[in-house]
């Protein structure tokens, strides 16, 4: 104890200030979180008073499911509830199989369907009433799956031999990685639209996701790279050598070597791609965080911005700890088979 | 030595290969019967490894012919996959696929070149395990063994693609000198079944006892080629004297 806290006069001091401030500010925010909080009842009980809570009881819907009209909520509802299973059924390696691809491609196709309705006797939901949670998901949902891919090729694209494809993968990469998201976003849904031939319109949720993709496709593809070239030569040599073809050789041999060997930054791409996706509310998409700040701007309510953003935090973080929990637990099953 | 056919099983033919502007190969011409053992040796850099590599076209020779079992190697993707059916090669530092098992080492060509059905695959690999002595080890990774094991494991691997030539380049001399004896037993007994073998390799013990020609190469070219007893006995070239005693002590 004292060696750690006390060992000189630097750490000391460390210590003293630190017990200070969180002596002060710790009863401050219980205070605010829970003695003076309000937890029951109108807008006029959070005037004055500690965080207010009843805000989240009668905002949350409105949170995680935006603009969706209100009577067909438990569509998105069961959206996410489908794609968590999903995520948990694909989490053993041993799950990860031909049937489990399908299963996501249906349980995509499925979410989609059950968000735009139209079919079945349910009502049609336009992209631009979807918002909140289901938003935010398929977006990473779709990003990832699309740019994933992609960044195989791209990666192995810039190793080719093949002028042509290293030339065009160099220059995609670098282009894309050396512009702000934003501004892709931007490029996607603005520009686009005035390139197209008139009467044909893209969708804007599509636009987004066109953005979000590009920009991972590239990211990703850079991390794939570093695994590549982690690879022994005569690993594929050996391949080779066994009558397999560079296809073979690469999917079976080279490409699940290199995407071990670079599981944390990869990880780190991804956590980067599902906090990205909030940046859509700029082109006026309703994803949780801009379902949130609408909901803030009810005039009846006394904006608790702390209370909705820590709301939403929340969700964010037990995602993205959540992602990153489960690469680690990758990386230590995967250390066996990594030389 | 053992039975050997007179038919040449793979012949090169003023054979060159450059890397850029450097001579590596100069004017091979080697002819090697079914069933003989070569064992090749020389200094480093002299070419042995790039010599039996152009045999299974890992590398492009540049000049000449080479024609294993009847096919003659271009640059055709079709005569290279024909000619690697039949060749099995095995490595200085093994290759093995450290994210594949033993066993999964074993069936992933069969199924994927041969396309052999798994269940079918998995009875050769084990087969094959038993064979050089590791069955128990089927279910490991490779990192999980000693590198003795990892040299076996990669010779049954090769074998269960029942090639009728087999490449060794150094196969013990990644090895720690108590694993050396475990990996050349398996070749001599792999030689004494009539198998086609090059080996590259300073094994002069082993060469004595399977080799049918030895060769000694040096700067590219083939210096010399002989039977065992004579090439180590009484070398006829300067440069072979130079190179046994050099190794001898
Ligand atoms: N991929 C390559 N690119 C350029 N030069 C190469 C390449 N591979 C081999 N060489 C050169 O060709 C020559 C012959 O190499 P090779 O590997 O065949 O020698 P070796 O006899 O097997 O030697 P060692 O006993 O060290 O394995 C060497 O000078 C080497 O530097
Ligand atoms: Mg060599």
């Amino acid at each position: 104890m004292r060696e750690i806290f006390f060992s000189d006069l630097a750490s000391a001091m460390t210590t003293l200030i630190l017990a200070v401030v969180i002596l002060t500010a710790v009863p401050q925010i219980l205070s605010w979180a829970i003695f003076d909080s309000v937890w029951t009842g109108d807008p006029a009980a959070c005037v004055d008073a500690g965080a207010c809570w009843s805000f989240l009881g009668e905002k949350h819907p409105f949170i995680l499911f935006g603009i969706y009209p209100p009577d067909e909520r438990w569509r998105p509802l069961v959206v996410i509830l489908l794609l968590i299973a999903l995520a948990l059924w694909t989490l053993p390696t041993a799950h990860w199989t031909r049937r489990t691809l399908y299963l996501w491609i249906a349980g995509v196709f499925t979410a989609l369907l059950l968000m735009r309705g139209g079919v079945f006797g349910l009502q049609h939901v336009p992209t631009a009433d979807w918002g909140g949670l289901p938003v935010t998901l398929l977006l990473t949902v779709l990003s990832l799956a699309i740019s994933f891919p992609f960044a195989i090729v791209l990666a192995l694209g810039r190793q080719s031999k093949l002028r042509i494809f290293s030339w065009a993968s160099i220059g995609f990469i670098e282009i894309v990685r050396g512009l702000p998201l934003l501004s892709l976003l931007f490029i996607t849904s603005i520009m686009l639209p005035l390139m197209l031939p008139e009467g044909i319109t893209i969708d804007n949720l599509l636009r987004a996701l066109a953005a979000l993709t590009i920009y991972a496709a590239a990211f990703l593809a850079e991390v794939i790279r570093g695994g590549l070239q982690g690879v022994n030569t005569g690993q594929a040599e050996a391949a080779r050598a066994l009558g397999m073809r560079w296809v073979q050789t690469t999917r079976l041999i080279v490409l699940p070597q290199a995407i071990r060997k670079v599981i944390p930054p990869l990880t780190n791409t991804v956590v980067v791609v599902v906090k990205n996706t909030s940046l859509v509310l700029v082109i006026g998409l309703f994803d949780l965080l801009s379902a949130g700040r609408a909901a803030l701007s009810d005039p009846d309510w006394p904006a608790p911005y702390a209370e909705t953003y820590l709301f939403i935090a929340v969700i964010y973080f037990a995602i993205c700890f959540g992602i990153s929990r489960y690469s680690l637990w990758l990386e230590k099953k995967f250390e066996q088979g990594v030389q | 030595m053992s039975q050997t056919s007179n038919a040449p099983i793979i012949r090169m033919n003023s054979v060159h290969k450059w890397f850029d502007e450097y001579h590596a190969l100069r004017n091979i011409d080697l002819n090697v019967r079914e069933g003989e053992k070569l064992v090749i040796c020389g200094p480093s850099g002299s070419g042995k490894s790039t010599l039996i590599r152009c045999i299974n076209a890992l590398e492009n020779h540049d000049e000449g012919d080479i024609t294993v079992n009847g096919n003659t190697l271009t640059r055709d993707l079709k005569s290279i996959n024909d000619i690697r059916r039949d060749i099995g090669m095995v490595f200085q530092s093994f290759n093995l696929f450290p994210h594949l098992t033993v066993l999964e080492n074993c069936t992933l060509a069969p199924v994927q070149v041969k396309k052999t059905p798994l269940g079918k695959a998995a009875e050769t690999a084990r087969h094959y395990l038993e064979r050089v002595k590791i069955p128990e080890q089927a279910d490991k990774f490779p990192g999980q063994l000693s590198g003795g094991q990892q040299q076996r494991v990669a010779i049954a691997r090769a074998l269960c693609m029942e090639p009728k030539i087999m490449l060794f380049d150094e196969p013990t001399s990644a090895l720690d000198t108590e694993m050396v004896k475990e990996v050349l037993d398996i070749m001599v007994s792999l030689a004494g079944e009539g198998m086609t073998m090059l080996c590259v390799t300073h094994e002069m013990g082993f060469a004595r006892k399977v080799a049918d020609r030895v060769i000694f190469m040096d700067e590219g070219q083939i210096i010399e080629i002989n039977d065992p007893t004579s090439f180590f006995d009484n070398p006829q070239h300067e440069r072979t004297r130079a190179f046994l005693s050099q190794i001898m002590h």
